[in-house]
């Protein structure tokens, strides 16, 4: 993508998503992100288990009611609309999920599946919906002797299609991917991704890609935002991540990610992370990274740091580069 | 070197109600004291049956059908129930993905782990077992450990647990160490760690060490030696730069090329086409045939391994020493009885 060109589609600010847990016990598992996703790219998003990334995308979607924050969308905030009042939004946004087996209703047919997927485009009417759901078949790299087919009976991969088909039947411009190859086997991750990258193209679509698998998310990302503890700690463009980490947490992150290469590996250090991860529901009041972080001063166990521009394009929340 | 390990041609078999699977087809590879090599393939390909089939802990349904499984010398297959008991936990030792699923969450860690000292060795004093304990939590980079035995599992992080069941499987000193996917359920700051504890640990205490994975990335920084199993079978074996640099068989290859690399710019994946083959039929044709882009007239028939260089071989009909007349026979044939 190029500078001059990038037009915000999604607009997300101070965006927070708390989960009650009783005895007023609170989780933060999304707290305070603000980020703008461009018409056209991929944002990849990284981050441990549990950092809040499904939370993050099923709140933009409006799976779950956000605690507090704007999703600026189409010039709406849609954050705060209620049903009838996001309907008209719901077509544009579309959800893929990690689990291909559990994702689709094992007593409908493809076709069915896929079908279900335009309801939430009222535009398009009911008898054109058939083919345009063997069309998609096509699209996705399956044809229209699968239509009739339930989904045990294909493998892995052709699931995983399945449920991309479904994801495009409303023709939505912007798919939140989640997880969409971690199950799969590594031989046939890349048939998933090429597939997405290829719809992207020719469709125009905006992803935000979930994934732990770093490596995975470089290649088909754009610019990747990293996660800690429920806030948005860096976001750059995939090369300048990889290649020049700012935050601490994002330095040793690159440095673990195992690289398959025997030289590369047996070359590299790593840079050792101690302490210990906090609980969720007892987020440090400084830096959520602070009782890692082999830099922490007692600013960052007292004061959290928040997400700056410290190059054009590059942000980071951390005191040591902000000073 | 004097072989630790040597798995020949084992055979190991299941009985499901659709028939009978050949999970694990004519596997046959050897380890040396403190040798790290590697077992990677794709879900379903037969690593975790593989080492199971050594310990003689495969499911009910299953059977080791055929083949020798030598440890020093000794075949475990012809060892009564009795003394495989003896020697799983003490001689050959295993941890798996999940840490829970060999702590017991109402017993405490300490309690746990004296347990297994008790089992296997019965004059030791008690604080002779407390030392033991420490310093083996310490080995494994838990910080206060008599703080832990205290502990219940858990209390403990993921990557805590895992350090534990490394901890547990190291108390006896066993001589081989089988860690089936030990870090994929982790983080990868945690994965990193753990994995440089395993490849330091088999270090010091010469433990070999079997690694169950399908992470080639994880893989290339640990393992000595690399075994890639397609279906059931062994298709590559080789030491481990041997195999990243001059990977011959073209499964090997294929999977090289769809990994996403983190330290390269501007390249493309190239997805293999296809998907595993269903282990439920008899295959007469190389088990890698319908997704292979180098498939010939001749692979209709199951190649045998060809050597490609010292410790490196390959089962794919290219690397036949005489390939191109071999090719020419075959078609020939072919065309015969056309
Ligand atoms: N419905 C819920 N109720 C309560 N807590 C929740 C709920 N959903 C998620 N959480 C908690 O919120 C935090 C973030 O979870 P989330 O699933 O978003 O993480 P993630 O980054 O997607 O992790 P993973 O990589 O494991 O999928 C976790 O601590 C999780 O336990
Ligand atoms: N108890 C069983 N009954 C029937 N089939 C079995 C049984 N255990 C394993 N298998 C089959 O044996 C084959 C090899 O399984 P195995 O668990 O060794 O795979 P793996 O390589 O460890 O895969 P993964 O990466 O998913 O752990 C699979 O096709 C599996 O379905
Ligand atoms: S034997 Fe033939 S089908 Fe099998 S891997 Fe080699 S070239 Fe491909
Ligand atoms: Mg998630
Ligand atoms: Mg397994």
């Amino acid at each position: 993508m190029h500078e001059q060109e990038k037009e915000i589609l999604l607009s997300v600010r101070g965006l927070k998503k708390y989960f009650s847990l009783g005895h007023k016990k609170v989780l933060k598992a999304v707290d305070d992100v603000s980020i703008d996703i461009y018409k056209g790219e991929t944002l990849g998003l990284v981050g441990e288990s549990g950092c809040g990334k499904t939370t993050f995308g099923r709140t933009l979607m409006r799976l779950y009611e956000p605690t507090d924050g704007q999703i600026l969308f189409r010039d709406t905030d849609i954050a705060h609309l209620n049903r009838k009042q996001l309907a008209p939004f719901r077509k544009d946004m579309h959800m893929i999920f990690q689990d291909p087996y559990s994702s689709l209703d094992p007593k409908m047919t493809v076709s069915e599946i896929i079908m279900e997927g335009m309801e939430s485009d009222p535009t398009l009417p009911k008898k054109d919906r058939a083919a345009r759901s063997l069309e998609l078949l096509e699209i996705v790299g399956l044809n229209s002797d699968h239509a009739n087919r339930f989904p045990h009976e294909f493998s892995g991969s052709q699931r995983q299609r399945i449920g991309i088909a479904r994801s495009l039947a409303a023709n939505p411009k912007f798919i939140v991917c989640d997880e969409p190859i971690s199950a799969l086997d590594v031989s046939i991750q890349a048939q998933v991704v090429n597939l997405l990258k290829e719809l992207q193209e020719r469709m125009g679509l905006t992803y935000l890609f979930i994934a732990h698998d770093l490596s995975m998310v470089q290649y088909i990302s754009d610019r990747v935002g990293v996660m800690y503890l429920g806030r948005l700690v860096e976001l750059a463009t995939s090369d300048e991540l990889y290649h020049r980490p700012l935050h601490p947490y994002t330095q040793a992150l690159m440095a673990a990610i195992p690289i398959p290469d025997p030289d590369v590996e047996t070359a590299k250090s790593r840079i050792p992370l101690e302490g210990e991860i906090p609980s969720p529901v007892n987020i440090p009041k400084g830096c959520a990274f602070c009782t890692r972080c082999p830099y922490a001063t007692d600013q960052c166990r007292q004061e959290r740091p928040s997400l700056q521009e410290v190059e054009p394009g590059h942000f980071a929340a951390c005191h040591l580069i902000h000073q | 070197m004097e072989q630790l390990l040597e798995v020949k041609n084992l055979v190991t078999t299941f009985k499901t109600k659709h028939g009978t699977v050949k999970a694990v087809n004519d596997v046959s590879f050897s380890l040396v004291p403190g040798e790290i090599c590697a077992i990677v393939g794709e879900s379903g390909s037969g690593k975790s049956v593989t080492s199971m089939s050594i310990l003689r802990l495969i499911a009910q349904n299953g059977t080791i059908a055929g083949g020798e499984i030598l440890f020093e010398g000794e075949d475990l297959l012809k060892k009564t129930e009795k003394q495989m008991r003896a020697i799983r936990g003490k001689d050959i030792s295993m941890i798996f993905q999940d840490p829970m699923s060999c702590l017991n969450p109402v017993f405490t860690i300490g309690y746990q782990l004296e347990e297994v000292l008790k089992l296997h060795n019965k004059s030791m004093k008690k604080a002779e077992r407390r030392a033991r304990i420490v310093e083996m939590l310490r080995l494994v980079g838990m910080s206060n450990a008599e703080e832990r035995l205290k502990q219940y599992p858990h209390e403990l992080s993921g990557g805590m647990r895992q350090r534990i069941m490394i901890a547990m499987s190291l108390l006896l000193n066993p001589k081989l160490l089988i860690a089936d996917e030990p870090t994929t359920a982790l983080d990868v700051t945690i994965q990193a760690q753990i994995m440089d504890l395993i490849t330091d640990l088999s270090k010091r205490l010469n433990t070999a060490v079997i690694l169950i994975t399908h992470d080639l990335g994880v893989v290339a920084g640990a393992a000595q030696k690399v075994i890639v199993m397609y279906a059931g079978e062994i298709v590559e074996s080789a030491p481990v730069r041997e195999l990243y640099y001059h990977p011959k068989h073209p499964y090997t290859l294929g999977l090289l090329k769809a990994l996403p690399r983190l330290d390269m710019e501007q390249y493309s994946l190239q997805p293999m086409p296809g998907s595993t083959p269903d282990l439920l039929l008899e295959h007469e044709e190389c088990p890698f045939f319908e997704r292979c882009e180098q498939a010939m007239e001749c692979c209709r028939k199951k190649p045998p391994f060809f050597q490609i260089a010292e410790n490196h071989i390959a089962r794919c009909w290219r690397y036949h020493p005489d390939f191109l007349a071999y090719q020419n026979q075959t078609e020939q044939e072919e065309n015969s009885h056309a």
